[in-house]
């Protein structure tokens, strides 16, 4: 089948996920370079460019593009600021929490500035749908001076990307792309343009002021604040801000930007409210005269913004400069909140107090009954669990389990409660070395393969150096599992279907200088709780390294091998009920049936087989064939 | 036009319930009506409850206001009853029978309700169907075809702004040969079973 997301059809209109509007956009531009550390919900951008290199590659074709995923953020962003150096369309994207790891080489790279147009795509996440917090990445824009877009719906996002190229080689500097998970996992119409051609080779033309010594600093951030001014200009005259009009607006203005304008819309629409919206889809820098044209125009104005009271502050202050007393409701006022997501119930709710009229939404009706909670847990044979079973078998009562982001930190709920601490990506290394510090507690924390890669190495480097007591797990299931199943530099392809040059974690890990390393495979919960214990008797650091794939990836490659995948069963005459596999170790192919008994389901076993160990009375068997 | 359709589709996590999502998306694309759809990804993807919204006709974007769906499908009961915020008197559910138990039930200690008490809080609030998509899907080559069952159903549910046969073209046009008839069967299975409830 032929992708139709390649296709050169000018006007032709498929249906896209917000991300794969983004990487048309893109192609649309003829984009050079994509670069990406996954996190939902930035990850379909990314793998969408993957997946095109692949297709490509598999027909002996060139895609006319390079892609990777990189070790991190701040790596990400590095590689693709050397290609937009060198006159190369580049594009990076990654979560909210991503530009954080990469905002040290952010700051700086707006300084300097770029050659070739330059879209960094931030995907924030009001509400934590997937993620630690939900910081409002826009600060970033303002704290480092960045021109920032915010689209409202895939067809804009696409647009957005295709001429942020512009502007970003128009101001010389590169372009955030702000969006939120509700636009990245939001799917609509988007119309195609033609797909450019990309230039595939640069060159980069030496020039001191692209070392950034104290000197070049001081000469390069008044050139900053200058493109701002030009910025603003630009942003006075831009496509994407505009006033719409709902009924016949008289004293109430709106402004908002990026989802919240569907919501404030549809909302409008619905109460019968004669409203002027300045809806801000470049919203760094403000269009100055645009926004006090609309202060100027209005009695009142409602600021409709999730997260910060970013538009809010910068509008409160517009109105003092031109010395109106225009009332602003938003935050300050509590009508809004700064927590979490909208949605129309939440705006109407704000709208019905302001303009004092019913709100048009019946209140929100939960279920009476009780319904039983639905998390999502480690998948049936998952190793995570395995590994994680053995620690619990060979730790002392009191163990600290330092953990990390990856699928493994599901090992925090019952019955597995082998995830006590976690910060941020590569956090699990480095609180152990202060756990190791401050307490007599023994240490086993954890991180995955991808996780090892993209933060986990200084922090062993520090335990080693210091000496510090506490033992090191890294989970190599083989791949980066929680974001989609994205290639690391311990996998043996890379983001272009490439054989690449596959390095081995223990390797490493032997070389930072740990002196008790065991690699163990988790499947074998024996031998895995016997080098715990030998790793738990070892003073000063040690590194467990559990390998085993993800059993996804396992069953996926015994289907295409043609093998028959297992499953199992107990014995309902052996079984004493003792509830070892369900209670303690807690796959979840286990149930109980309504006399009792305890079952396996067959649709949900994946075979793995260990449950056949830890039942104390032999009574978990294979079953003939299957699957 | 200034009709709107509200959808959400429920289920749990490998179910199909965003794939279902996406159909009905690319058939309203087909079909040149103006959609939105909205999905989680993520953590959602284990084992964990999932629902997606879709947003037909005269709408700005894919979220559902509380008590405005007109119609909710699921592919398990009690995610039916735990999306009813969504539901008015008038607004169809159509669910799947078959329960997946959570392993906060078998683990943790949680009760999964008597389902009679589920259908019956239903009832109460909204206009239910009950179909065995599991057993429609099943007979028609695949367990796994329970979503398309689903969608079958969907469109015999007099809620969809355009034909059924948009719906299954868009269906047989996104998989390969050797999976048309099972999921022909499935749809046809689902339509049929909701217009002899
Ligand atoms: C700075 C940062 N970047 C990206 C993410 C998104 N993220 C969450 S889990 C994860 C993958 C972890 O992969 P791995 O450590 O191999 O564990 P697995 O899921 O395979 O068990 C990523 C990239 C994040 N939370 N923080
Ligand atoms: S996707 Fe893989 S690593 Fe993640 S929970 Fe499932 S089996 Fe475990
Ligand atoms: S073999 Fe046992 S532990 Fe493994 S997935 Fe099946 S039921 Fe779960």
């Amino acid at each position: 089948m032929m992708m139709e997301i390649i296709e050169n059809k000018v006007g032709k209109k498929i249906l896209l996920l917000g991300n794969e509007a983004i990487t048309r956009g893109a192609l649309e531009a003829g984009v050079d370079i994509a670069t990406t550390y996954p996190g939902t919900p930035s990850s379909e951008i990314a793998d969408t460019f993957s997946k095109i290199a692949k297709y490509a590659t598999k027909q002996n074709k060139d895609p006319g593009f390079y892609c990777e995923y990189s070790t991190n953020e701040k790596v990400a962003l590095e590689v693709a600021a050397a290609a937009a150096f060198s006159g190369l369309r580049a594009l990076t994207c990654m979560k909210h929490v991503g530009l954080n790891v990469a905002s040290d080489a952010f700051m700086t790279y707006l300084y300097v500035g770029c050659k070739a147009g330059h879209i960094i795509v931030t995907a924030d996440d009001p509400y934590c749908h997937s993620s630690q917090n939900e910081q409002d990445n826009r600060y970033f824009a303002l704290f480092g001076s960045a021109p920032m877009l915010e689209p409202t719906t895939p067809q804009e996002a696409k647009e957005m990307t295709r001429l942020g190229f512009e502007l970003s080689e128009e101001l010389k500097l590169p372009v955030l792309l702000r969006t939120t998970t509700r636009l990245n996992h939001a799917r609509g119409a988007v119309t195609f343009n033609k797909l450019k051609k990309p230039r595939k080779k640069g060159h980069f033309e030496k020039d001191p002021l692209l070392v950034t010594t104290p000197n070049t600093a001081r000469i390069k951030h008044p050139v900053l604040l200058e493109k701002m001014k030009q910025a603003e200009k630009i942003s006075e005259k831009s496509p994407f801000n505009e006033v719409i009009n709902i009924g016949t607006p008289k004293d109430f203005g709106i402004v908002t930007s990026g989802v919240s304008y569907n919501y404030v819309k549809e909302v409008s629409e619905i109460m019968d409210l004669d409203v002027g919206i300045l809806k801000l889809g470049m919203t760094h820098p403000l269009p100055r005269k645009m926004c006090e044209k609309f202060i100027k125009s209005c009695k009142s104005l409602i600021v409709v913004e999730e997260g910060e009271p970013i538009l809010e502050n910068q509008f409160k202050a517009m109105a003092y400069d031109i010395g109106s007393n225009v009332r602003i409701y938003g935050k300050s006022t509590d009508h809004f909140s700064r927590l979490y997501e909208y949605n129309p119930d939440i705006v109407a709710e704000a709208f019905s107090k302001i303009f004092k009229v019913k709100n048009p939404f019946p209140k929100q009706m939960q279920p009476k009954l009780k319904l039983p909670s639905r998390p999502p847990t480690l998948c049936p044979g998952c190793p995570h669990r395995a590994t994680y079973y053995a620690v619990k078998k060979a730790a002392p009562k009191d163990t600290i389990y330092p953990t990390d982001i990856g699928c493994y930190t599901l090992g925090k709920a019952p019955p597995l409660e082998t995830a006590d601490l976690l910060l941020c990506m590569g956090s699990n290394a480095g609180t152990a070395c202060g756990l190791s510090v401050a307490t007599d507690q023994k240490i086993i924390s954890f991180m995955g393969d991808s996780t090892f890669f993209h933060s986990g190495i200084p922090p062993i480097i520090n335990a080693v150096y210091h000496n510090h007591d506490c033992v090191i797990s890294i989970l190599d299931n083989r791949t980066t599992a929680m974001t989609g199943h994205q290639p690391n530099p311990g996998t043996e392809f890379d983001g272009m279907g490439r054989q690449a040059n596959l390095i081995v974690i223990e390797d490493i890990v032997k070389g930072l200088g740990v002196k008790h390393i065991e690699v163990v495979d988790p499947n074998n919960i024996k031998e895995t709780a016997e080098a715990y214990k030998r790793a738990l008797d070892f003073k000063g650091p040690s590194v467990v390294v559990s390998k085993s794939p993800c059993i996804l990836l396992e069953v996926q490659r015994m289907r295409r091998a043609g093998e028959k995948i297992p499953v199992y069963t107990i014995d309902q005459d052996k079984c004493t009920k003792c509830k070892t596999c369900i209670g303690r170790f807690g796959c979840p192919a286990f149930y109980y049936a309504d006399d009792g008994s305890i079952h396996i389901d067959e649709t949900q076993c994946n075979g793995c087989g260990n449950c056949v160990e830890i039942c104390p009375v032999d009574a978990i068997s294979k079953k003939e064939g299957k699957k | 036009m200034n009709r709107k359709t509200s959808i959400v589709l429920t289920g749990v996590g490998g179910q199909g319930v965003i794939t279902a999502a996406n159909i009905l998306g690319k058939a309203a694309v087909r079909a040149k009506t103006n959609v939105y759809v909205s999905e989680v990804h993520g953590m959602a993807q284990r084992g964990g409850a999932v629902n997606c919204t879709v947003r037909l006709g005269n709408v700005s974007g894919p979220l559902v206001a509380a008590a405005t769906a007109d119609v909710i499908v699921s592919l398990e009961p009690v995610e039916a009853l735990r999306n009813i915020m969504y539901a008015n008197k008038k607004t169809k559910i159509i669910t799947d029978i078959n329960p997946v138990v959570p392993f906060t039930v078998s683990v943790g200690g949680e009760k999964y309700p008597n389902l009679d008490d589920v259908y019956k809080e239903i009832q109460s609030r909204a206009i239910l169907f009950k179909i065995d998509a599991l057993k429609i899907a099943k007979d028609s080559g695949a367990a796994i075809t329970k979503n398309i069952v689903m969608l079958g159903a969907l469109a015999a549910a007099d809620v969809l702004p355009f034909k059924s046969d948009v719906l299954l073209e868009t269906i047989l046009g996104n998989i390969p040969v050797k999976y048309k008839d099972i999921n022909k069967k499935a749809f046809n299975g689902g339509m049929k079973a909701l217009k002899d409830l």
